[in-house]
């Protein structure tokens, strides 16, 4: 993340994101595959590195190189898409409100507090330290714990989708979105973004 | 941090480059803004620190006005700060002059560097 100037002196916090160009793939129709969407790709693997299928597949939408991502988007069967037609940043603008999904940022095997956001004891008044879960919950009658209660565990590492992103400044030279706010991933990860 | 974020960063960053270090008595123009009118607005005081990196970095100015220390942080970077002018250079041997928090009068006082 980093910051950009508004002209009034607010800094406005934003995530910078290398969005496409991404071509259009594949199509999938309602008579084809029972569905429509879009399949784009994002960024060239290394001829040596992509299989022959892989290969085959960029070839019929006219890429020379197979693309490293391809995800598709599920679309209205109104919207009119070609193949190896070629979607920017362009389709965004400033303002907009986006969703973006991507893989957590893993934490590994953590406690409930940092977890599920549980108090923990107070540090003083008589309290050793404790991030202790407390009571697993009620005694004799059900007599076991009930499902889905919070424990510790795997924290992060999973796919993660942050609604109404606005979208600040779109840079059509690099193909870069500026969108406020953090998004899910480490540095350098793929995401998804979602009008 | 990547070569493309410190890029961006770049070209955020203010091209003057205001010349000041902790210890030195400035003069900050801050632009405000009253509705549609923009005036300039001047705080005076004694920068005790300069914090951060890049976009990020600020500055804090403190000055006693009407007998109470004010303190004020400035982004560096924003365009709000029309500019920084040294009144005075002070020689100070810590980067962060958060002691004269605790003193007034006569005992906050800086002795001025010596320019060779």
């Amino acid at each position: 993340m980093t910051r950009i100037f508004t002209e009034e002196g607010a800094a406005v916090p934003v995530t910078v994101i290398e969005a496409g160009p991404c071509p259009v793939v594949q199509i999938k129709t309602d008579e084809s595959d029972g569905y429509s969407a879009v399949q784009l790709g994002f960024s060239a693997k290394k001829a040596k590195r992509a299989s022959r299928p892989e290969l085959g597949h960029a070839a019929r939408a006219g890429l020379e190189a197979a693309p490293r991502i391809l995800r598709e988007f599920e679309v209205g069967d109104d919207e009119e898409f070609e193949l190896g037609q070629r979607l920017t940043v362009e389709v965004f603008e400033a303002g907009d409100t986006v969703k973006v999904t991507g893989t957590s940022k893993g934490r590994g095997f953590q406690g409930v507090v940092k977890r599920w956001g549980f108090a923990g004891r107070p540090a003083s008044h008589g309290h050793s330290h404790s991030r202790t879960p407390g009571s697993m919950g009620p005694g004799t009658d059900p007599s076991r714990v009930i499902k889905g209660k919070k424990l510790p565990g795997r924290m992060g590492g999973v796919r993660k989708t942050i609604l109404n992103l606005e979208v600040v400044k779109v840079d059509t030279e690099r193909n870069l979105l500026f969108i406020k706010g953090g998004v899910p991933g480490s540095r350098n990860s793929y995401v998804l973004i979602t009008k | 941090m990547s070569d493309l974020l410190q890029e961006l960063e770049k070209e955020q960053l203010r091209d003057d480059v205001l010349d000041f270090a902790p210890g030195d008595t400035v003069r900050v123009l801050y632009k405000v803004r009253e509705g549609a009118k923009e005036r300039v607005q001047v705080f005076e005081g004694v920068c005790i620190a300069r914090r951060g990196s890049g976009t990020g970095e600020t500055f804090t100015v403190r000055k006693i006005s009407g007998g109470i220390g004010v303190e004020r942080v400035f982004p560096l970077h924003a365009p709000t700060v029309g500019g920084v002018e040294v009144v005075r250079r002070g020689r100070v041997r810590r980067a962060k002059l958060y002691y004269l928090r605790g003193l007034r009068g006569k005992a906050a006082r800086i002795r001025e560097k010596r320019m060779r």
